[in-house]
């Protein structure tokens, strides 16, 4: 029975030319649809765009540390370009990327439904991230920002004299569209799943999601009052933080913090479950430990919420309370470590492909267990009293947000490309990028843990003459990262109409978003699909397929 | 480039660089093992079972579910090892010895103000006597700062709202790095300096040459000049509290609570009277604030401290801190 | 989940079943379980002010007491009362609406934002006179009662004027969907069917009257100095 409906679902939905690329034509068929598969695009698009600015601000930055001395850029100016490299990546691209992009398109895919629980919030959700991103191109062509991306007060509050408000105020509308985007997913997730897609039946990409979710709308309104807050101080001059009033600043930090560590996991649970996902295709296997994975999640954002105070080991805390924030921040290490361990455990005995997607994959994994291990260094308080606010920390969370991040970004779009699109990339270029961006990528952020322990303070313009050998090749390193990234953007776009047709599974997949016809109908599926097979159920699928070859 | 010219370890100059680094190479030699036990596991398995023909099958093989147990417990115990480990240090850091000299520092818009108990003022420079457990009270006029001493491994934010203090203790003479580690605006990477750690007869030497006189007795001046000597008279019959012998004593406030007289304390109750109004007394001290500039707080601090000293009774010996390296 | 082929015999055609929905019946479950989490997201957005709140009142607890005193207590009640009246009317709209009576519906909802309006009235009196008192934070403060106490007290009215005026905020925002609402049940939307609309806006309208319920006590009630 189990195989007998499998294989009706793969095979049942009739060959269409309909798809939701040609459904409607027109400029507004697409800012006004409410199709999550076109929000879907128009993210592609925005955030592609907030990359390469935010990209330049980076570029510009490792041209500067060439030499010691403050020589290409001014110090205001590298301080507004670090803050906005910071901004941009952050809260516009980081955040949204994998959830608003792949999150958006395949997750009613995923789950059988025809869309999300509310599409007019969800194209409400995309007007809020470009009202946001609007603001803060503003921002940046009338002179930009030099507070950090933190906005630490007094700082921000009473000292500096850039467009603070405009900043956080784009921050404070981006965390809306943030807060409806997981909004929308969890009800989505809840109210939505086709019939027989259990709980455990999801794939993880969509557990990843649910505790992606989850902590955008418990986290970010802090965020957004935090905001706030500031907002008024700066505008009223006097408020929430003032020295002068016995205002504290440290309260601001706890406060953005308790924010801005979940918001980690926002950037990092996604990309796991990109990374499980990948993996099973490309083994052709179950995940190991499929309920620990999933689990794991959930245990990532609950305890994510608990550990903010670890970014104030040296800024003002109790001895005691910095002691249980780190015994709390090594907990939050173990379900990563567990993730990390199955999806290695999945690849025994399996038939690993080495496409693009898995090599991508490959590096998301190594480089995460190298930005989750110097966690650990992090975490240890007697040794992150010298090694917090160096450059160490810096690449522990470019190791973490673009070793993971990104890379399990690259390792999704590439994956379910063909069937966003409906065709093939070409698979020597982007294998080719893949390596790039590995190699790039080590050699522009190891060299900075060095740096960091050696005693290099981040966000200095001009630095002493013994770090000089470690900066440059970290921007030579840069370069070859630039070009890896540079590249999907050409050839994907070459691909849509060049490539491959890619056909309804080109990977042998098994998940309900390979049933559908690619690109996907607009209504995704040309009957509502019934769910009969455990998540990742490849040797179902291949008994399937083994009878459809016999018939 | 010479090869000096390129570091890959800063230099060992102070109690702490042992500790911290003994736990940096631990972690490296742990870490590393696992990096790249997973990076090869990864890489080995995946060309070991690649996929040769297109339609091949992953084998119906499912490892042991006691590998999930172990790789829950076994990194739990790792961690709690390292929670130790780094508490340990931590405490190490955080606890300042008793007979450690006293140094106070101010973090401005871009530069790192000092002062020694003698009255000698520095900028962007520190000297110390190599050797000698050295305690940092400071704080910030602006924004935060954060005092950092690379080769001694610690740090620590300066507020602009309270005191903060830190330690250490040289090993080795010579120049080492300052940075301000907290970015504070345009100049934050030229908000540096040097420490230069002396021999104690040469720091000796450093401090006979010229000053205004200690800090203390900067501090004294201050106390008349603010007419504060009005009220806090040497005995019982003003109208504020007797200070001598005060400092780091526990005081009865009016609502009967006890607050320790630290540095804190005796800062906001400058700028803040009536936050902690000691029982028995009248809440009728004006508020300092805006008229007292972080250094002469300072100053302050350093004459209450000293008199606090000075008249101890026997149940807390003196510290050899202060008045100790009066020459 | 099981009811899903039944709904969609009878309601297929129902005019406000959006597309990509199987059923009314799932429809009212998405919205309801949306505007939960909407509310989820709320109590984190007010409960971070409530912590820094909280937070200054154990520091400066002299201060906090002396801000509360400022209130006037009366007007404070006076909305507090006219708020839980406000959440009645506004249950008793979302039953008329289930029941289908349209008549009652629009009474009550009229009801209610005559209510929300009165709050609003009485925080514009209360506003004026703190502004006329010298007590809106920044240059044009000027509270000398406490000079020892003033600076406190401004933070204290930071976050009088803070959290009243997000509440505000709130309220007007309520008021703004309850004529949206009234319009569609002049239209004669609703019914036992399809009231979800009229449900979510009642979720929302209670607990702008919660977030009040914390308010007041914090800004208004609490005199005492507790120490520790």
């Amino acid at each position: 029975m189990t195989t007998a409906t499998l294989h009706d679902v793969r095979l049942s939905g009739a060959a269409s030319d309909r798809n939701y690329f040609n459904d409607e034509y027109g400029a507004l068929s697409w800012f006004l649809t409410k199709d999550h598969k076109r929000i879907a695009i128009l993210y592609l698009i925005s955030v592609s765009v907030l990359f390469v600015i935010g990209g330049f601000f980076a570029m510009m930055m490792r041209i500067e540390l060439l030499t010691p001395e403050g020589d290409l850029l001014t110090s205001d100016t590298y301080n507004k370009f670090f803050t906005m490299h910071g901004v941009v990546m952050i809260f516009f691209f980081l955040i949204p990327v994998i959830p608003a992009v792949l999150g958006n398109f395949l997750l009613p895919l995923q789950i059988g439904a025809k869309d999300l629980a509310f599409p007019k919030i969800n194209l409400l959700s995309w007007y809020l991230y470009m009202l946001a991103a609007g603001i803060g191109l503003i921002v940046i062509v009338t002179g930009g920002v030099d507070t950090g991306w933190t906005f630490y007060t007094p700082f921000s509050t009473q000292y500096s004299n850039t467009h603070v408000f405009g900043t956080t105020f784009a921050g404070f509308i981006a965390g809306f569209s943030s807060i409806l985007t997981g909004l929308n997913f969890i009800v989505t997730i809840h109210r939505m799943r086709a019939p027989g897609l259990t709980w455990y039946r999801l794939p993880l990409f969509v557990w990843a999601l649910y505790a992606t979710s989850i902590v955008m709308l418990l986290a970010t309104p802090v965020l957004a009052i935090t905001l706030v807050m500031l907002m008024i101080e700066r505008t009223v001059g006097v408020g929430f933080f003032d020295p002068a009033l016995g205002g504290d600043p440290v309260l601001y930090q706890h406060m953005f913090w308790f924010y801005s560590h979940p918001a980690v996991y926002i950037m990092i649970l996604p990309a796991m479950g990109v990374a499980s996902d990948v993996v099973a295709a490309f083994t052709r296997k179950k995940i190991f430990g499929y309920r620990f994975v999933a689990f794991s999640s959930l245990a990532i954002a609950f305890l994510g919420f608990l550990v903010w105070a670890h970014h104030l080991f040296v800024a003002g805390i109790s001895v005691y309370s910095a002691m249980i924030f780190a015994f709390l921040t090594f907990f939050v290490a173990v379900p990563s470590a567990i993730k990390v361990f199955n999806w290695t455990a999945t690849l025994y005995k399996a038939s690993v492909s080495w496409q693009t997607p898995m090599l991508y994959i490959m590096g998301f994994i190594g480089l995460f267990t190298i930005g989750g291990v110097t966690g650990l260094f992090l975490a240890s308080l007697g040794l992150d009293i010298h090694v917090t606010d160096t450059y160490f920390v810096v690449a522990h969370f470019h190791y973490v947000m673009v070793g993971g991040t990104v890379m399990a970004y690259l390792a999704g779009i590439h994956y379910w490309w063909p069937k966003i699109t409906g065709r093939m990339y070409p698979e020597w270029w982007a294998r080719l990028a893949a390596l790039l961006v590995f190699v790039g990528f080590n050699l522009t952020f190891f060299p900075q843990f060095i740096l960091g322990y050696v005693g290099m303070p981040r966000r200095y313009h001009a630095y002493a003459p013994e770090f000089q050998v470690l900066n440059v090749l970290s921007t030579a390193g840069a370069s070859v990262l630039a070009v890896g990234y540079m590249l999907p953007i050409f050839y994907l776009i070459w691909s849509i109409w060049n490539g491959r047709p890619a056909g309804k599974n080109p990977w042998g997949a098994v998940g309900l978003e390979w049933t559908t016809s690619s690109p996907p109908p607009k209504e995704n599926f040309h009957e509502t699909p019934v769910v009969t097979w455990e998540a990742y159920d490849y040797p179902g699928m291949m008994k399937a397929m083994g009878e459809t070859q016999h018939v | 480039m010479m090869v000096a010219d390129f570091p890959l370890w800063p230099e060992q100059a102070s109690t702490f660089a042992k500790d911290v680094d003994a736990l940096y190479i631990f972690l490296i030699i742990l870490t590393g093992t696992v990096s790249v036990g997973i990076f090869l596991t990864i890489f080995g398995l995946a060309i070991k079972y690649r996929r040769r023909p297109d339609n091949e099958l992953a084998q119906d093989y499912e490892p042991p579910k006691i590998l999930e147990v172990t790789w829950i417990v076994v990194p739990t115990i790792i961690f709690m090892g390292l929670f130790v480990w780094g508490s340990w240090l931590y405490f190490h850091l955080a606890r300042v010895p008793d007979d450690a000299l006293d140094i106070y520092a101010t973090g401005k818009q871009w530069m790192w103000k000092f002062q020694h108990p003698t009255g000698q003022r520095e900028i962007n420079t520190l000297h110390v006597p190599v050797n000698r457990p050295i305690k940092i009270t400071m704080a910030s006029e602006d924004v935060i700062h954060s005092l950092f001493f690379p080769y001694f491994r610690t740090k620590m934010d300066v507020l602009p709202n309270r005191y903060r203090s830190m330690w250490f203790q040289a090993t080795k003479t010579g120049r080492f790095h300052i940075f301000c580690a907290e970015y504070c605006g345009t100049l934050h990477s030229g908000m540096i300096g040097w420490v230069e750690v002396m021999e104690p007869t040469e720091y000796q030497k450093w401090l006979a040459g010229g000053s205004e006189g200690s800090m203390a007795s900067q501090g004294e001046q201050l106390f008349q000049k603010y007419a504060c000597n009005t009220c806090h008279t040497n005995d019982a019959t003003g109208r504020g509290p007797v200070l001598a012998g005060l400092y780091g004593k526990d005081v009865t406030l009016s609502n009967d609570t006890t607050v320790k007289a630290d540095d804190n304390y005796i800062r906001e109750s400058i700028l803040n009277p009536q936050a902690k109004v000691v029982k028995g007394f009248n809440p009728i001290m004006p508020t300092f604030q805006g008229q007292v500039s972080e250094d002469d707080m300072m100053k302050l601090l350093a004459y209450v401290k000293s008199i606090g000293q000075n008249t101890a009774p026997a149940t807390t010996p003196a510290p050899a801190g202060a008045k100790g390296t009066n020459p | 989940m099981s009811d899903m082929a039944l709904g969609n015999e009878h309601h297929h055609h129902h005019p406000f079943l959006q597309h990509h929905f199987e059923d009314l019946g799932q429809q009212h479950e998405a919205s309801t379980l949306g505007m939960w989490m909407f509310l989820c997201t709320e109590i984190l957005f007010f409960g971070g002010v409530l912590c820094a709140y909280w937070v200054y009142r154990v520091m400066y607890p002299e201060a906090w007491a002396v801000g509360a005193h400022l209130q006037q207590t009366g007007w404070g009640a006076t909305n507090t009362i006219v708020l839980i009246v406000s959440s009645l009317t506004m249950a008793l709209a979302v039953r008329a609406a289930q029941l289908g009576k349209r008549g009652q519906q629009l009474g009550f909802l009229f009801a209610t934002l005559i209510f929300g309006t009165a709050f609003l009235v009485v925080k514009g009196i209360e506003y004026h006179r703190h502004w006329e008192e010298g007590l809106f934070p920044g240059s044009h403060f000027h509270w000398h009662e406490h000079p020892e106490l003033a600076q406190k007290v401004q933070l204290f009215m930071c976050f009088y004027w803070g959290m009243t005026g997000l509440h505000a905020l709130h309220m007007i925002i309520g008021a703004g969907l309850l004529l949206w609402i009234m319009w569609r049940a002049y239209k004669n939307h609703f019914g036992p069917e399809y009231y979800a609309p009229v449900e979510v806006m009642g979720l929302y309208w209670h607990f702008v009257d919660i977030v009040w319920i914390f308010l007041f006590p914090f800004l208004y009630l609490i005199h005492e100095v507790h120490h520790g």
